[in-house]
């Protein structure tokens, strides 16, 4: 499989929301490189016929009752936020679309 | 005389006979931490009001006569990625520095629930990503064998602890070895359970389907104990099992494994196996023989792959319970002056707040899920997982047991890894099959490499739900080497330079 | 010339697909036992689970899946016997994990559809939407964006964030894409929108509320030219917060998107942002990438395996459906079309039969809810249901039929219940309102009026019986309108030798 290109780790550094500077970007393209010719084995032994794991225990079907637990109370909730305003996470300006 | 390098068993006799209370013995080792700390960098906090509360707390107990369970009053040492309310947990990360959770992990309840007196929390390798602890970002710890060799990762912190007598027991979590390496290279015993054993409510997820807390100690009796504390069903945890905890104490007591067969895993010696842990492992097997096991070569031709799959697999989980952190409800806020975006904010806090090991595997992993490539990677790798847990049902078909060395070399030297991150991967070669396949692994002592002097870490690995067998094996191993040495090995560990 | 939706309809072949939210009215969240109630104080609805604080884990709500196999079963849907969740990953503010935990490749419920009924130039016509998968989901915490000019997003200074709605459980419903709908594409859309609407409030999993945002609607819409068997490009339209957007927004979109085929210009996929004012969409905010969700199972939860008894279980709780219901009431009150939509359109069949099953005669009952109580309704601008409630209307219909009331009477009844004078027989009491029917009374309130006009009098005995009208009027004044008309006129003929 070709190496990792720079652009291709910027992308994934946009998408992972990762502020990255060239010099990183570059060795980290390096170092991934090697650690994806590393990993690429995998594809040798994955056999179509064989069904991919998830879950290493068996279980199934855990749920539980529609009943109403104490929450925290708003200043636990907030006791760890950067910026508050009311009661409120107070974040910077949103770009996205809502 | 009860001191810090009592058991914590003979600790616990101690303090129901009452000759001496757990103020004493805390007291004793917040002394320790304060004496040897600043040399091992075990801890990232101790916390000393509380832990002396909580000792407070079991003496008037158990004074009044109230019926204790059997480690309470007992210090120990936490992993710094489980949450304790209202104490920082730091995850060995700048990125939730000075952050308390609001919140008791299961296992931190479990503890106080017992009486356990928690001393403070332990050093990791960021976000449990790691194998030396130099992924901390609050500094490494120093091997108390050697303090200038690692003392494995991402737990580090826990054996360091317990190998420099600064706490009796620790817990640790361990995702590819990180309970086990850690114990094999400080000389001391360190227990995966299976996967769901020991509830993950508050254990900060590195990679949900691998990640599981453990009881850590000196002794296997002490393991045992603890596993008792924290292991147990927890409806916050939907990936729990919900079956009675086996009898480990009682098999960690047994000390007879006549009639059982001891599995060796053909693919985990050989090449890349320094000499002398090899030699230890196989005078170890010698002693199991010697106690009536039975020993017959297993081959798990799949184990190849494991490595490369944990690889996929870890980084892929990671890069998804990492995204919570983006500054905007708690944690470390980089770039916010009021005119930076919220997009902006959540790249620069990322950048700043996450170390160089955390984003490679973000990156990675945001790699191994992306659209085109999930089938070659994420894909690929589970369906490894399914012949790793299909050679194990092989294996345990002919073997009670499996074993291995817990890892191919002794405890290196601090930097000698950090730029070679294929390199440090492979430290959790024999370790890393264990966790994909959600079984049972103890690393337990075999003795003192004899190149370098060094711990050397003897595997075993159970059938899942079927963790009194690792006891029962690593008691009966444990007894037999100690009464070989005349001694236990811990005890021939050098002293802290300059006290 | 820009071409009207008629012209363009004559060109262009359109290709609908529509997307529904619900949100279930669980007591709890979908994997904590928050509370769920609409307008609590920011942030008290909240636990480290919907938080998504370091170390917490989800655990699924029972009822949310019940529910939604109930959605799945009223829309002929197969129940999947196998089914997982999956993270949908990618960043924004109001998610607190980063990631959303929804359904990706195993939904619960798939390939069903829900047949509508629509308006043609040839009358009535079945119409049958087919719908690809129905699958569990997690809502979003709700942000207020403080310092811009509208309130919106554009121009924000920072944004507050409330995580109370976030971990509500939502429903996905998405339909196949729905060709063949041709000019009627805004009818079906509307019609299709409309029934789901009713079924899911007939199976009490939802208040359905679009205005309050409990059901939110997405519209899909692409064009081909006539004939050409292609698919054009689509485009999504988002906030369509009422049955009427619906159909606006899909008439919008054809205007649109034919104009620009028609001027040779491309389709731009993307989502669209639909304008109550002017009917038309504008772009939301082009990204600069498309969105890589990186869906993989959800590590955390285990799957749904729904056994063949729970599902037959809950197939017998279906109630009748919507459309079923509509025509048994038709053809047991015999009531034609017309007058059916009316009913059906003003969302008034509920309290009708209400009103009739506490005994009301059922014309009656009809014609009072849509007359009288809606003119007032429609006047105040609020839902004839708001104003007054079954029991009193069918307890004022009662004594209409009995005679107590007059119609006219009924109206100053009705006025005063509404203005909270209290139940209908307070209001009579109050307000003396009851009908004159004892003769007596009324033949003196006649010989008065035959007193005080003698002219009239002499002319109704001399047979001209319309000429009675005048003096019905008169006696009908002193009587404050509270006499039986028909009774006045029988008594006044009666006496003047007519009757």
């Amino acid at each position: 499989m070709a190496g990792i290109s720079r652009d291709e780790v910027a992308h994934l550094a946009r998408l992972a929301r990762i502020e990255m500077s060239d010099s990183e970007l570059d060795h980290l393209a390096t170092q991934l490189d090697s650690i994806l010719v590393a990993v690429a084995s995998v594809q040798e032994v994955a056999q179509a016929d064989v069904s991919p794991t998830s879950h290493p225990l068996p279980l199934t079907n855990v749920i539980r009752e529609d009943l109403v637990r104490p929450s925290l109370t708003s200043d636990e909730a907030l006791s760890g936020a950067p910026a508050k305003v009311d009661h409120r996470f107070k974040v910077p300006q949103i770009l996205g679309e809502e | 005389m009860t001191n810090i390098h009592s058991t914590a068993a003979q600790m616990s006799e101690a303090l129901s006979e009452g000759s001496i209370t757990s103020v004493e013995l805390t007291e004793a080792h917040l002394v320790q931490i304060e004496k040897v700390d600043s040399k091992v960098h075990a801890f990232l906090h101790v916390d000393r009001e509380n832990a002396l509360a909580q000792a407070r707390d079991v003496d008037a107990k158990r004074k009044s006569g109230e019926k204790l369970s059997a480690l309470a009053g007992v210090p120990l040492a936490l992993k710094d990625v489980l949450a304790q309310k209202g104490v920082p947990t730091t995850c060995g990360s700048k990125m939730l520095e000075g952050w308390r959770p609001p919140y008791d992990s299961t296992v931190v309840a479990k503890l106080k629930q017992s009486g356990v007196v928690i001393l403070g929390k332990t050093n990791m390798d960021e976000f449990a990503m790691g194998s030396s602890t130099e992924n901390s970002a609050y500094g490494p710890t120093h091997n108390p064998w050697d303090l200038t060799r690692i003392p494995g990762g991402s737990g580090g912190g826990s054996a360091a602890a317990l190998a420099s007598f600064e706490a009796p027991l620790a817990i640790g979590t361990d995702t590819g070895g990180s309970i086990r390496q850690p114990a094999a290279v400080t000389g001391t015993v360190g227990v995966k359970p299976t996967y769901g054993a020991v509830s993950r409510y508050g254990l900060v997820a590195f990679s949900s389907s691998l990640d599981q807390a453990g009881p850590c100690a000196r002794t296997v009796l002490d393991t045992a104990l603890l596993h008792e504390v924290i292991a147990g069903y927890d409806q916050m945890d939907s990936t729990s099992i919900n079956a009675p905890v086996p009898q480990v104490v009682t098999a960690a007591k047994k000390l007879d494994v006549k009639g059982l067969k001891i599995g060796v895993v053909k693919e985990l010696s050989g090449e890349g196996y320094q000499a002398g842990v090899q030699q230890r492992f196989n005078e170890a097997l010698d002693e199991l023989v010697k106690a009536g096991a039975e020993i017959v070569e297993v081959s798990c031709p799949n184990f190849e792959y494991a490595l490369a799959a944990y690889y996929l697999i870890a980084p892929s989980e990671a890069s998804s319970n990492l995204a919570r952190f983006d500054s905007m409800r708690y944690g470390l806020r980089v770039g916010d002056d009021g005119k930076t975006s919220a997009e902006e904010v959540m790249n620069l806090t990322r950048h700043e707040g996450f170390g160089a090991e955390v984003k490679r595997r973000i990156i990675l992993g945001t790699y191994a899920l992306s659209s085109g490539y999930y089938d070659a990677y994420y894909g690929s790798a589970q369906k490894v997982r399914t012949l790793l847990i299909r050679d194990y049902q092989a294996a345990f078909a002919k073997a009670d047991v499996l074993v291995s060395p817990t890892c191919p070399t002794t405890a290196f030297k601090l930097g000698e890894n950090v730029d070679n991150p294929v390199a440090m991967y492979l430290n959790d070669i024999a370790t890393i099959p264990v966790n994909m396949a959600g079984i049972g692994g103890m690393s337990l002592p075999c003795g003192l490499a004899p190149e370098d002097g060094l711990p050397v870490g003897f595997q075993i690995m159970s059938p899942a739900m079927k963790d009194d067998l690792m006891y029962q094996v690593g008691g009966t191993l444990e007894a037999a080497l100690v009464s070989k040495w005349g001694k236990t090995l811990l005890s021939e560990i050098p002293a802290l330079a300059g006290k | 010339m820009a071409l009207s939706y008629d012209q363009a309809v004559e060109k262009y072949e359109p290709t609908l697909g529509l997307e529904v939210h619900v949100e279930l009215n669980t007591k709890s969240k979908m994997f904590c036992g928050c509370a769920t109630e609409f307008g609590a104080e920011p942030n008290t609805q909240t636990c480290p689970i919907c938080l998504g604080l370091p170390g917490a884990l989800p655990v699924v709500n029972g009822r949310a899946i019940e529910s939604t196999i109930l959605i799945g079963l009223a829309l002929n849907c197969q129940i999947a016997p196998f089914s997982r969740f999956a993270r949908k990953n990618y960043f924004y503010p109001d998610m607190p994990k980063n990631f959303q935990t929804s359904q990706y490749d195993e939904p619960i419920c798939i390939n069903g559809y829900l047949d509508v009924e629509i308006d043609t130039d040839d009358g009535k016509m079945p119409f049958r939407v087919e719908i690809e998968r129905v699958h569990m989901e997690e809502d979003t915490g709700k942000s207020l964006h403080v310092g811009g000019e509208t309130g919106r997003i554009h121009g924000a200074d920072y944004s507050l964030l409330d995580y109370n709605r976030a971990g509500i459980p939502l429903v996905e419903i998405v339909t196949k894409i729905i060709p063949g709908a041709k000019k009627y594409a805004p009818q079906v859309a509307r019609a299709y929108v409309t029934e789901l609407r009713d079924i899911l409030r007939s199976l009490g999993v939802s208040d359905v509320k679009m205005e309050q945002g409990s059901m939110r609607c997405d519209v899909n819409l692409s064009l081909a030219p006539i004939g050409s068997g292609a698919l054009g490009t689509r485009s999504e339209t988002k906030n369509v917060n009422s049955l009427r957007s619906v159909e606006r927004a899909v008439l919008g979109e054809v205007i649109r998107q034919s104009n620009r085929l028609d001027a040779g210009e491309r389709i731009v996929q993307e989502t669209r942002h639909f304008l109550e004012e002017s009917g038309q969409t504008r772009p939301g905010r082009s990204k600069e990438q498309a969105e890589d969700y990186r869906y993989f199972p959800e590590p955390d939860l285990v799957p749904v395996v729904p056994d063949a008894t729970w599902i037959e279980t809950l197939r017998g709780q279906l109630p009748e459906r919507p459309s079923a219901r509509r025509k048994r009431l038709q053809a047991e009150w015999s009531v034609p079309d017309k007058e059916m939509d009316s009913l059906v359109n003003a969302e008034l069949l509920d309290v009708v039969e209400e009103t009739i099953s506490l005994g009301a005669e059922p014309a009656r009952a009809r014609s009072w809810w849509l007359g009288e109580v809606s003119r007032l309704a429609n006047e105040r601008e609020v839902a004839p249901t708001s104003l007054i409630t079954a029991s009193s209307i069918a307890e004022i219909i009662v004594l209409i039929e009995s005679g107590e009331l007059t119609d006219k009477l009924a109206r100053q009844v009705i006025e005063g219940v509404i203005a909270g004078e209290g139940s209908a027989k307070e209001v009579i009491e109050k307000r003396g309102l009851k009908v004159v029917s004892d003769d007596g009374a009324l033949m003196k309130a006649i010989e008065s009026a035959i007193a005080a006009s003698p002219d009239t009098a002499e002319r109704v005995r001399s047979g001209n019986i319309p000429a009675a009208g005048a003096l019905i009027g008169a006696v009908m004044k002193a009587t404050g309108g509270q006499a039986d008309a028909a009774k006045v006129r029988e008594l006044l003929l009666k006496h003047l030798g007519q009757g």
